[in-house]
This record gives structure tokens, sequence and C-alpha cells, in this order.
């Protein structure tokens, strides 16, 4: 039997390079093309305010800067198999490669500036829009401009501060601008600054206004701000994003954007009937976070106060957690 | 090991996951079919649904937690779950008997009374001996932070529905509760309260749950009874024609 080894020269004096290139920048364009005009304006969480249109602008950036090095990853993992595959017959070794100066030094210097890219342009996102509508704690790096003002009315330029409380499974929505009266429902004034203190009377939780592009975590005894702007008028969906507890997945309900003037008619009337039936004077002075072991009505910390609560003896008894 | 052997080793082993596995299903699926749902049938466009919340319960495995009652339309008698069904797009009157003491809300903002048909309820109070202390009183806010005046809440987020239940007062929270449940007017102190609201125009269940952290001995009074059904936690099945 005679053995018959054959090499690849004639293929390795093709252009593969040209040839490479020329078919992936055709794939690239046409695929950050089709991304950026077919696909962005359907990108999650749409553009109902500045924080959703920019997340949305920030994922199409990133599939458009994404696409071109998954178009090459498997643009030459395909020309490989179909162009450089053994042939029948062909039982020798591949090239031995010791090192390439030229490969080496492309691949670090593409994957540093990838990197550094993505770098500037996530810190110039999360500045540019006060932190992309993500909780940023109590003392916000990046602060969303607007007039802070006791009282907000329609037509100014007054940023709308709104209490978001989570306790297991529900939420409610406090607005100190008008009176401190509370609702379960989220209302928000359309092209007004929002400012979300969220913050949490029991477990961890997170506010997440899915079509805003707003998610903050509801903590116990924090303030964690969020902002943003709507800029239509629309529904809303509140979700809780933390997992907490059995009835998780049931910790939801539905917020509305309105016109201004909408929005002061409704906020008044709530202040209004709250004031009357008494509720506003129930409620607690206004507060940035709360301790729920305080009641400012009885006068201690609740663990203090005997004879006022179930069977079940206090809510907290002392030594808490404890089993049963 | 030959390959008999280990195909019947592989073959036990399979059976026994599965077995396992089943197992647990029957056992959670079992368990939570136990659970009775009470059927309410309208009656000229109305409903009555009448429920109990008692400082403890008859069941044998956690007989310390506080929990629910829904009386049975067809022999009045109290069935210890908290699975109840009514029509859709109906109106629905609800009388709780409250028997358990009063605990402080933790978000006093659940005092209001929401969703209700005015957006109150009537309250009557009534001592160990029988005697109506307060009668009738339509109230539209019950300040579970001012006195001892909230037991508990009946409260659906689905459905914006927010009731705090009135509890005796705070003299009778503190020595003379229920002590057997299915508690009994009869030489117990207890709140009555009624109210009313509209059924959804379509069918779904819906979750409803206490709001006050009741579940004393759990970590901030949320766990236990709170978040288990057939005692704080229920669900209102709304059945479409």
């Amino acid at each position: 039997m005679t053995t018959t080894t054959t090499t690849t020269e004639p293929a390795a004096e093709a252009p593969h390079g040209r040839r490479l290139f020329g078919i992936w920048l055709i794939l690239a364009l046409a695929a950050d093309l089709a991304i950026w005009f077919a696909w962005k304006p359907h990108l999650p969480p749409g553009d109902m305010s500045d924080s959703a249109r920019h997340q949305q602008f920030d994922i199409a950036v990133l599939a458009v800067s994404a696409a071109p090095v998954i178009i090459f990853v498997l643009l030459y993992f395909s020309y490989s198999i179909v162009v450089w595959r053994a042939r029948p017959g062909d039982d020798g070794d591949g090239e031995p490669i010791y090192g390439n100066t030229k490969v080496q030094a492309t691949w670090i210097i593409g994957t540093t500036l990838i990197v550094l890219w993505l770098f500037v342009f996530g810190t110039v996102e999360l500045a540019g829009t006060a932190g992309a509508g993500a909780g940023e704690g109590p003392s916000p790096v990046w602060k969303l401009a607007g007039v802070t003002s006791a009282t907000w009315s329609p037509g100014g330029k007054t940023m709308l501060d709104v209490q978001v409380i989570g306790q297991q499974w529900t939420w409610t929505f406090r607005y100190p601008q008008f009176g401190g009266m509370e609702s379960t429902e989220l209302m928000l004034p359309v092209n007004t600054p929002v400012a979300f203190h969220v913050t949490s009377l029991d477990v961890i939780h997170s506010f997440w206004a899915y079509q805003l592009g707003v998610k903050a975590d509801a903590n116990p005894q924090v303030d964690n701000v969020a902002y943003t702007t709507a800029r239509t008028l629309g529904s809303v969906t509140v979700r809780c994003s933390e997992l907490c507890g059995i009835w998780h997945g049931a910790m939801f309900n539905y917020g509305h954007v309105v016109t201004q003037s909408a929005f002061g008619s409704w906020a008044a009337g709530v202040q209004a009937r709250e004031k009357t039936d008494g509720l506003l004077a129930a409620l607690p002075p206004f507060a940035l976070a709360y301790d729920p072991t305080v009641i400012p009505q009885l006068g201690a910390a609740l663990p203090k106060v005997d004879g006022i609560t179930g069977a079940a003896g206090y809510y907290y008894p002392p030594g808490d957690p404890v089993t049963p | 090991m030959s390959v008999a052997a280990r195909a019947a080793s592989l073959l036990v082993a399979f059976v026994a996951v599965v077995g396992l596995g089943v197992f647990v299903a029957l056992y959670y699926l079992g368990g939570a079919s136990a659970l009775p749902t009470v059927h309410y049938a309208a009656s000229g466009g109305q409903v009555n649904v009448t429920l109990q919340e008692d400082p403890q319960n008859n069941s044998a495995s956690k007989p310390d937690w506080v929990s629910y009652y829904v009386q049975d339309p067809g022999g009045g008698q109290w069935v210890h779950t908290t699975l109840f069904s009514v029509p859709a797009n109906t109106k629905v009157n609800v009388t709780i008997y409250g028997y358990d003491g009063c605990t402080p809300l933790r978000n006093n903002f659940f005092s209001q009374v929401q969703g209700t048909i005015g957006n109150t309820v009537t309250v009557s109070q009534f001592d160990q001996h029988g005697k109506e202390y307060v009668t009738g009183q339509t109230t539209s806010v019950i300040n579970a932070w001012a006195n001892c005046n909230a037991g508990h809440t009946f409260a659906i987020p689905g459905m914006n529905l927010y009731v705090p239940v009135a509890s005796p007062n705070a003299q009778l929270s503190a020595n003379n509760l229920c002590s057997s449940s299915p508690c009994t007017p009869q030489g117990n102190p207890y709140a009555r309260e009624t109210f009313s609201f509209m059924s959804p125009a379509h069918g779904g269940v819906f979750r409803w749950q206490c709001l006050i952290p009741c579940g004393g001995g759990y970590l901030d009074g949320n766990g236990g009874p709170m978040q288990t059904l057939g005692y704080m936690m229920g669900e209102m099945d709304v059945v479409s024609s």
C-alpha cells in the first residue's frame, strides 16, 4: 500500500484574509443596520421615559458593538470548516505555529479597544442620565436636574418626590409635596422630573417600574433614590424584582402617567379625602426612611408597648428572628 | 460488575429518584388539595360571605397560629380554610367576626378602608357578656395606631381592596379573648364588621392576605400564618357564569 501525503499549499495561497474581511464587512454592516433600524424600536423597556429611552439606546449600541464580533467568530468558524477541512486521504498534520506578532498585536489592541469603549460608554450613559433609572442610594452621585420645592404644581419645572414603600406583599406610594398623602396607585405627571425614594418596611424588595426603566432596591430604613422623567402617557407595571417571600410573584400593581393637570387634580383629590377622613393625621410624619418598630402615635418602640398586641404577641418579639 | 448488574443498578436508581419526585409532588399537591373551598352562590344578584379571625385554630399541626375561618353557607358550620369562591360581577356582602386582639399595622395607611362600596365599613363591638358597646358605626378609617382598634386586615391587592378588621378593645384584647376555635359569640368579646364590594366582571383567582404583621415569632411577623394558605393568606376564586 502506498501512503500519499498531501499538503495544503494551494489553499494557503488563496487570499483568505481579504475574502474573510469582505464577507465579514458585508454581514456585519447588514446586521448592524438591521439592529439599529428594525430591532431598536422594539427593544425593552420601550421609550416611555428618558431612562427607558436611554436603556433602549444602550442595548441597541451594545448589540451593534457585539454583532460584528459574533459574526467574525461564526464566520471564521464556518470558513475554517469549509475551506480548511481535511480532505479525503489527507492524514498530514497541520502546520506548526510558534507565534504571530501581527495576530497577537491585533488581538490585544482589539480587545483593549472593545473593553475601553464599553467602560467609557457605560460611564457616560450612567452619568448623562442620572443613574439611568437605577437606585443610587441615599446620596446620588448623578442627580437629575430639576427644581426642588416643598410643593408641586402643574406647569412648573419642580421635581416631584415620590416615596415608594414596599412591604410583604404590596406597594404604596407617598407624595410629600401633597401633605404626605399615600396611595396604592403610582400616578405620575408627564414631562416632569421625578425622584423616587425607595424604601421597605420589612424585608428587601426591589421596585421595578418596567416601562419607566426604573429599578431600585427597597431596603428597610434606607432611602434609595432613583430618577426618571416620563415622556408619554400610558400605564406602568410595577413589580417586585427581589425574591421577598412566598408571595413575591404576586407583588405587583399598576401605575399611570397622566397629564400634569390631571395629576394635580388627582393628587389634590386624594390629599383632600385623606385629610377629611382622618388618614393624613393617622400617618406618621413623612420621613425618607421608617423604623416600623417605632410608632409615633403610641409614643414608644413597639416591643415596649405591651398589652396592645394580638394573641400572637408582639410582632417584633425580643430576640427576633426566632422560630416558634 | 456485569452489564446486567449495572443496568439493574441504574434502573433501581432511576426508579428511586422518580419515586421520590412523585412522592414529594403528591405530598405537596395532596396537601394543597386537602384545603377545602367554600362556594358561595348568588341570590338576587348578591352573595353573602362570612368569615371569622381567631387568635388560634383547631388544627393539629399549628394550633397556635392566628387563623381565618370561612362559614359554609349550606350548614352554617365554620370551615378551617381561606379558600372561597364567589360569582363574577356580583355584589359581595362580607361579614367578618374579629375574635383576635389588636395589633398595630406596620403601615398605618392601611387603616383606611379602600375598595368597598362607599369606601366604608360598619363596625359593632361586643364584650364577653354579649353587650354591644359600639353599635353599627360606619367609618372609612379604623386607626390601628390610635388605640387598640384593628386586629387584622382583609386585603385583596389585585382588586385594590383593603379593609382593616376591627378587634375587641384593649382591656378585652388583653384578658378575655376566645381560646377555642372556631370561636362563638357566647362568652367571647368580638367585633363584627360588614362591608360590600363588587366582584370582578371576569373570572380569576384573587389572592387575599392580612397586612398586619401577626405572624408572632417569625422574622418581621410576616412568616408562618401570614404566608400560609388556610391561615391568614387566602384565595378568592371569582367564577364567571
